[in-house]
């Protein structure tokens, strides 16, 4: 091994080296890509939207002339290709809240804290890196569930053209939301900065909350729950007018409760001890 | 150079760090000592801004860390907790922290190889051993190559051969001029290592010296003189800060006079000495005595080590 004399010594021009935020989305990049967990959960959102597309729409599609009238006229082709959303949420829930909270639980985030003493801009670059990969994957992942599905159901006759109405909208709409949801897990995961803690905090808010909401005296439930993450978010999947909040609406205040979790979490991030 | 002034930190109703002061000069090897649980790791923390402090300051090269504009470039730190994803590769742990500082990735592969893990650089850090996990700190430490160097027990875990890499590392930073801080709980690794010490018990400063100072200081500049006069140089040595026991007939332990003292002394009264020995005590029992009173976690019935050596 070589003495410590011989380590090279870096340039000290004052501006050189300093920590930018472009810098440490850098980082973030790097540290994103270089454990399995992002691989895993990225391909498993990627393989049920366009998997669970397929299958679905196979299933309907072989359905179809059995289907009674009143079946058949209630059946929306694009909320059945749309069927692998829901699942493709809950990994890149899960995975937003991972980004963080792995960070802590393997002591990271000390090291994380050292290179970037003013904390902050660590998680701006944490969601900005995050949000912008999952929108460049889910948005294809949407789109070719779309295609591939339609393609399925066009054999009955009963698939539905790029170029209708909603469509496009529910499309990009739909990566939107998935990016939403896994930067919202990012923001519950940086607030309560434990695995566990995360998944379970946005399971809780995203799935059991809309039904425990029935236990509420119906007139207040329904004033209620048009504004729960949930149903907010999911308002800019459908393409029924005259839902309870109209879709951009509802997909801005699904993202206001994100914007406010993360800022919740940007709060606490430079007050507590690490 | 670090600089603290009246650092204090409470957890809840405990009082880990108290009312610290002290300095880290740069060009040596500063130890810092202290039994477990006496507040080091806890200091370090407070000096990365990890952790805020109750009350007091304690800022780096003159400036708290977190307003350094390149904070690597200032202070390089490994610390006693691992800091590392367990399923990151050391080169993609180490890329990580040096693109913050956009630091190039030659830099990277000149630490692997440094601190040798050039083989292991592409495996996961959760399946390293302790001693492979130090370098990969050591490594990260450094990698700013930074003004000051601060290491939280950084033998820990090592091999012997690991161990003295890493005391010529130390010394090697400190002839550069840097400011190397180095923790520890194990006093003859300090002994080997440091040239000034800044001693903690329970989170209060115990002393703030060389260390060849803290030998002296502890050992109570204690002389075992024989002579077969020993009653008669006694009563010419007694003096108000001078005590003189009778170990045994013919033997006497002086405290207080310095072994040319006691000689000149005999010589001018014609008292004949057989043997004249100044006691060193052993920096682990210098370190043991004066953090007697400030072990957080005693063994229970255990005789406690006092500073008589055995001559």
């Amino acid at each position: 091994m070589s003495a410590p004399a011989n380590l090279e010594r870096l340039p000290r021009t004052p501006g050189a080296g300093r920590v930018t935020q472009a810098r440490v989305a850098v980082s973030e990049w790097t540290k994103l890509w270089s454990v399995r967990s992002t691989r895993w959960s990225l391909l498993t959102a990627f393989l049920f939207t366009v998997g669970l597309a397929a299958l679905a729409c196979a299933v309907v599609s072989h359905h179809y002339p059995q289907m009674d009238p009143r079946e058949k006229a209630r059946f929306n082709p694009l909320e059945v290709n749309l069927a692998g959303v829901q699942l493709a949420q809950l990994a890149l829930g899960v995975l937003g809240v991972l980004i963080i909270t792995a960070e802590y639980s393997t002591g990271m985030i000390r090291a994380s804290f050292t290179a970037v003493p003013k904390r902050l801009p660590v998680l701006w670059a944490k969601a900005g890196v995050f949000g912008v990969v999952t929108f460049a994957l889910m948005l294809p992942a949407v789109l070719i569930a779309f295609f591939v599905g339609e393609a399925i159901l066009a054999g009955h006759h009963i698939d539905v053209a790029f170029t209708a109405p909603h469509v496009a909208r529910v499309l990009v709409g739909a990566a939107l939301y998935l990016t939403v949801a896994g930067l919202f897990g990012l923001g519950l995961g940086a607030i309560v900065r434990n695995t566990a803690g995360g998944i379970a905090s946005f399971a809780a808010i995203m799935f059991v909350l809309p039904p425990l909401m029935n236990v509420l005296p119906s007139s207040w439930n329904q004033a209620a729950s048009p504004y729960l993450p949930l149903q907010a978010g999911e308002a800019i999947l459908s393409t029924a007018p005259g839902g309870h909040l109209s879709p951009w609406v509802g997909l801005a205040l699904f993202a206001g409760y994100a914007a406010v979790a993360l800022a919740a979490a940007a709060a606490l991030l430079v007050r507590r001890d690490t | 150079m670090i600089e603290a002034h009246d650092l204090t930190k409470d957890y809840g109703a405990k009082r880990a760090v108290d009312a610290l002061s002290f300095v880290v000069e740069p060009g040596v090897v500063t130890g810092f000592l202290g039994p477990n649980g006496s507040g080091k790791s806890t200091t370090m923390r407070l000096i990365l801004g990890l952790d805020a402090p109750t009350a007091g300051t304690v800022t780096v090269n003159g400036k708290l860390y977190r307003d350094h504009q390149a904070p690597l470039h200032e202070v390089g730190a490994l610390l006693e907790a691992r800091s590392v994803h367990t399923g990151r590769s050391a080169y993609n742990h180490l890329l990580a922290l040096a693109q913050t500082h956009g630091i190039p990735k030659r830099r990277v592969h000149e630490l692997i190889d440094l601190v040798g893990l050039h083989d292991v650089a592409r495996k996961r850090a959760g399946t390293f051993s302790l001693g492979m996990g130090q370098r990969l700190g050591i490594a990260a430490a450094l990698l700013g190559d930074p003004q000051t160097v601060m290491l939280d027990e950084p033998v820990n875990g090592l091999d012997p051969e690991g161990i003295h890499w890493v005391r010529n590392l130390l010394r090697g930073l400190a002839a550069e001029g840097r400011t190397v801080f180095v923790s520890s709980h194990l006093m003859s690794e300090m002994a080997l290592t440091a040239d000034h010490l800044i001693v903690v018990g329970r989170g209060r400063l115990i002393a703030d010296t060389s260390v060849d100072e803290f030998v002296r200081r502890a050992s109570g500049n204690v002389v075992h003189v024989r002579s077969p006069q020993a009653d008669e140089l006694r009563d010419l040595l007694v003096a108000p800060d001078v005590t003189v026991t009778v170990v045994e007939p013919g033997l006497l332990e002086v405290s207080g006079l310095s072994a040319p003292q006691i000689g000149e002394t005999a010589a001018r009264h014609g008292v004949v000495l057989h043997e004249l020995m100044p006691q060193q005590v052993s920096l682990e029992e210098a370190f043991m005595d004066l953090t007697r009173d400030d072990v957080e976690f005693k063994a229970g019935a255990a005789p406690v080590a006092t500073t008589e050596a055995a001559a």
